[in-house]
């Protein structure tokens, strides 16, 4: 029940919100600030009272009750390890951004939280629903308020950013409607129940052709959204034009939807279609890294520029989703934390950069180090932590990434490190031009007030917990991680072998594992020659 | 005729006997609010006498007509569709000059034509229903004369409807001629002896289409339905859109599953066509437009297609997604016309995209309605025409149409383009302060109708998107009769 509670207070704050807008103009922001605060306070509750798995290893909690029973349709959410540090993240930067919201914007003041609660309230769904049915719901009732978001409260191309984004991610999300509906009927007539839940589909035997075109019909909308290279245009413009508040929840976490759902619908379902896919998707998240690195580097827009280091970024993602190992994915899950840590708080400081110069234009900055240094030294950590600096968030995230990777492929790895030390370019040139250089203003340039570092600091705070101690993180993800793996790391004859003990060694000792399944997989054939042989 | 068959015809008598009703009252004196109130109370009570005929089952009425659950519902869906498109009407009308009484009259001859339609199992009833309806409207549309465009409208419609009449009566002959009855049953039986199938009985049923075709406005017969939609008074047109297309779609389902149509390869290579034909067509030439009325037009071409996939689909599951389908297009539709024909003023309809710049921060109410209508025609998750295009996709999915649904799911994407463009222009920042339009205009009586009924129209619409269980259940309780 309390995580239908989650989705109700975001829902019911966004009207309220739109409601008080009539009444004055500061109440929808207390209003916003309360509700995605108390889901903060319940899901922050929840990780510190530690639950107890139910029903498999990972699940923590469960809420089923019935939508449209004719259809097998259930309103069904379900919360894992995983869920939960995305649900922690989302509404971190949820409260982050209704406070950087607080001065930026000064128009329609109730409908703009209303659209912030509501796509708040869609990416919690995405992140907890677990039928089918379900998350596609979700899946676009978060699109409608960011379409919003951008089209009304955005910079001067707004419209059209506002539309490629919209048509983008509608057009690649009714492609995975059909691959659901093919999944859903191939299970129907296999088993006779129809239904759209998760765990039930996840039974379905497919063909070789059928799930390769039903893994396709999911990965377009993951792929768009995430985005990976050829899909990624709508990505800069939809960053550069939204507020900040809706740039930092793009860059956050709509992104961040793309990722999850790779891990947690395309991996168990296509166990075999995606190992076929595996060298292409991580070509692509290569080809992603280099390609948005280099652009960033040449963007003189310095929203645009962070946004293609978004591009960059992600392409980690997929390299590591790919690699099917628990070093890799537990690379990626970190990846999309620090990385909607890091990327929403340089959109941040561009917003409040935007704010005192009313351009984001980097060749009309320079030199405000000098007069602003409290937002020099804040830039400074989340610039080194895009780059990756030990100590820093994001450099646990891509070390494990590529440790991950380096076993699944080396030389799209090594490829890979590269982006790296471009990642180091053109961060550093941020730097360079905003912070250093000579002074252009006329006036001094105002430092951070007290109300923008009770803004800054927390996320500070955050990436130096992220990249010091990781642990609790890395061993609240790891359940889940290994449950969406088991399609790749149980050995194929668990039902001949015994199952529990080559299973628990599995996770024990992956080699040693290895091993015992090579062995097994020797002895298979002259087992069944015996068979064959006595039959006969 | 038995006193029986009297009862269930009886939704269409009290109709019948309100027309006859309001004619005398006009003879006897011009009163609007009058003339509103019989046509809305007819319309409310022969909807709630299909109550009594809730588990009717399948009662004919040797030779023409047969009450059954699927007529039962499309008569309902057509009589509360009638009812709220005359609380819209009130308000268009009262704010114009002309008579207003006759338009009631014609209203409800409309209506008994569409619902004659969707119980007819025989030619005869067919081709009558037809043509109670399309001669009512030939006079709807042109209802103001004045303006500029209606009697070009009128014409049009009249010209070419009275064409496809031909053609389908031609395509009725040939059927007759090569089967040798008009009865639905009996054309079904008779088509089933023949070991190939002749080309005249080929050549009728594809005469028929182009007539059926014409009033369905998919293409490529769909050339009057823009100008039409244009010059007509927006409740008519709101009327064009739904009662009438949705009357002629339920006797060709009706005739389609009698006849087992879906055995022609032929037959399903035409509609095929035609349906993917009207999605791309109807899509990409709203594209062009810049005048609301014309946009919805081409949009309800592209619905029609939609239809057609669930259509194709042949079998119970694809009845009921037309059913559903139906239910939200109307909701939808009359919502949609609802608010054109609520921000009109006497000289024109609110039509040009201009109309509608900045409509938020004037009307905010009204601009949320409509975004929801249209976020509905759009297919956007929370309204019903999500849920009815998703039943569409599953039909669609189910029986393997791998084609027409890939073909929908596109022109899903290019139909958002121009929906989200009109959402655009309502949401864009004025570029002066605006004051938020003054509601005196019309006595606030009539504002509070127009308002109610679309309030009731866009609660409907997220009623139906978020909690689809109750009408599924209605759906298929009633439909299942149907399907033989």
């Amino acid at each position: 029940m309390i995580l239908v509670w989650l989705i109700a207070i975001l829902m019911a704050g966004g009207v309220l919100a739109w409601i008080s807008g009539k009444v004055n103009r500061t109440l929808p922001r207390w209003v916003a600030l309360g509700s995605v605060g108390a889901v903060f306070g319940l899901t922050l509750y929840l990780w510190l009272s530690n639950p107890q798995p139910m029903m498999g290893a990972a699940w923590l909690v469960h809420f089923d009750q019935p939508w449209i029973p004719q259809w097998g349709i259930s309103f069904s959410l379900s919360l894992d390890g995983l869920s939960l540090l995305m649900l922690l993240l989302t509404f971190f930067l949820g409260f982050l951004a209704v406070l950087i919201s607080w001065r930026e914007i000064q128009n329609k003041v109730g409908f703009f939280h209303f659209n912030l609660l509501w796509v708040l309230a869609g990416i919690t769904g995405v992140f907890l629903t677990m039928d089918l049915f379900l998350f596609y719901f979700f899946w676009e009732v978060m699109l409608i308020p960011m379409y919003f978001l951008i089209g009304i409260w955005g910079h001067e191309n707004r419209r059209y950013a506002a539309y490629k984004f919209f048509i983008f991610t509608q057009a690649s999300g009714l492609l995975m409607l059909l691959a659901i509906l093919g999944l859903y009927f191939i299970h129907g007539n296999q088993t006779g129940i129809y239904t759209f839940s998760y765990f039930e589909l996840l039974n379905t035997t497919l063909t070789p052709e059928a799930a390769r075109l039903l893994m396709f019909g999911f990965l377009a909308a993951f792929l768009v959204k995430l985005p990976v290279v050829p899909f990624h245009s709508w990505l800069p413009d939809a960053h550069s034009e939204a507020p900040t508040a809706g740039s930092v929840i793009l860059a956050g976490l709509l992104l961040k939807t793309g990722a999850y759902g790779l891990l947690r619908f395309v991996l168990p379902l296509f166990p075999t279609a995606t190992v076929e896919f595996a060298p292409w998707a991580m070509l692509l998240g290569v080809v992603g890294i280099i390609y948005g690195a280099i652009l960033a580097f040449s963007q003189t827009d310095l929203k645009r520029l962070v946004a293609y280091t978004s591009v960059s970024h992600m392409g980690f993602v997929i390299l590591g989703v790919f690699a099917f190992n628990e070093w890799a994915l537990q690379g990626v899950v970190m990846q999309m934390i620090t990385h909607g840590l890091s990327t929403g708080a340089l959109f941040i400081i561009a917003g409040f950069l935007y704010k005192r110069l009313h351009t984001r234009d980097i060749r009309q900055m320079g030199g405000f180090w000098s007069t602003a240094p409290k937002m020099g030294v804040i830039a400074l950590i989340f610039v080194m932590a895009s780059l990756g600096l030990p100590g820093l968030g994001n450099f646990i995230a891509e070390f494990l990434t590529l440790v991950g990777s380096w076993q699944a492929n080396n030389w799209l790895t090594v490829f890979a490190t590269i982006g790296l030390v471009m990642a180091t370019i053109y961060s550093l040139r941020i730097m360079q031009k905003i912070f250093f250089e000579e002074y252009k203003l006329e006036q001094p340039l105002p430092d951070l007030n007290a109300r923008e570092m009770l803004i800054a600091i927390p996320m500070v705070a955050m990436i130096l917990w992220l990249g010091l101690y990781p642990q609790p993180v890395l061993d609240t993800a790891r359940p889940s991680i290994q449950e969406q793996l088991q399609a790749y790391t149980e050995p194929p004859v668990k039902q001949e072998e015994n199952p529990i003990k080559l299973k628990n060694m599995a996770r024990a000792e992956k080699s040693k594992a290895e091993e015992i399944t090579a062995k097994l997989e020797e002895a298979k054939p002259s087992s069944h020659l015996q068979i064959f042989k006595s039959s006969n | 005729m038995t006193l029986t068959d009297f009862q269930h015809l009886m939704p269409l008598l009290i109709l019948t006997f309100a027309v006859l009703v309001a004619m005398l009252v006009i003879a006897v004196g011009r009163n609007h609010k009058i003339m509103y109130v019989i046509t809305a109370v007819s319309f409310l009570a022969a909807f709630a006498s299909l109550f009594e005929l809730r588990d009717v089952g399948r009662y004919t009425i040797e030779p023409l007509l047969v009450v059954d659950g699927f007529g039962v519902f499309y008569i309902g869906m057509i009589l509360l569709t009638a009812l709220l498109i005359s609380m819209l009407s009130y308000a268009y009308f009262e704010q114009r000059e002309e008579r207003k009484e006759e338009y009631y009259l014609l209203l409800l001859l409309a209506t008994i034509g569409a619902c004659v339609l969707v119980i007819s199992t025989h030619f005869a009833s067919l081709f009558l229903g037809l043509e109670i309806l399309s001669v009512s409207l030939y006079a709807l549309i042109a209802y103001l004369r004045t303006r500029e465009r209606s009697d070009e409208a009128g014409i049009k419609y009249l010209i070419l409807a009275a064409f496809s009449s031909a053609f389908l009566l031609f395509g009725m002959a040939l059927v007759y001629a090569s089967t040798g009855t008009m009865e639905f049953a009996g054309i079904a039986a008779a088509i089933a002896n023949f070991t190939e199938q002749p080309l005249l009985l080929l050549t009728g049923f594809g005469m028929m289409f182009v007539g059926i075709g014409f009033k369905l406005s998919v293409v490529p017969f769909h050339m009057w339905a823009p100008d039409v939609y244009e010059g007509a008074p927006a409740p008519v047109t709101a009327f064009i859109a739904t009662v009438s297309k949705g009357g002629v779609l339920g006797v060709l389902i009706r005739f389609f599953m009698e006849v087992d149509g879906f055995r022609y390869p032929t037959l399903v290579l035409i509609f095929t066509i035609v349906a993917i034909a009207s999605m791309l067509a109807g899509n990409l030439l709203a594209l062009l437009q810049r005048n609301v009325k014309r946009i919805l037009a081409y949009s309800s071409i592209a619905h029609l297609g939609y239809l057609l996939v669930a259509f194709l689909a042949g079998n119970q599951m694809g009845v009921e997604a037309v059913t559903f389908y139906l239910v939200a297009y109307f909701i939808t539709t009359v919502g949609a016309f609802g608010v054109v024909a609520m921000l009109s003023d006497k000289e024109r309809d609110a039509e040009q995209l201009e109309d509608y710049r900045a409509l938020l921060w004037r009307r905010p109410w009204t601009a949320a309605v409509f975004t929801a209508m249209l976020l509905s025609l759009a297919g956007i998750p929370l309204t019903a025409g999500f849920v009815g295009k998703f039943y569409i996709l599953a039909a669609g999915v189910n029986t393997q149409m791998w084609l027409l649904v890939v073909m929908l799911a596109l022109n899903s994407v290019i139909g958002l383009f121009y929906y989200i463009r009109i959402v655009a222009v309502m949401f864009q920042q004025p570029e002066a302060e605006v004051e938020a339009d003054p509601r005196g205009k019309l006595r606030p009586s009539i504002y509070v109708a127009s308002v109610g009924t679309l309030t009731v129209l866009a609660l409907l619409l997220v009623y139906i998107g978020v909690y689809p269980s109750g009408l599924l259940q209605v759906i298929q309780g009633l439909i299942a009769t149907a399907v033989p």
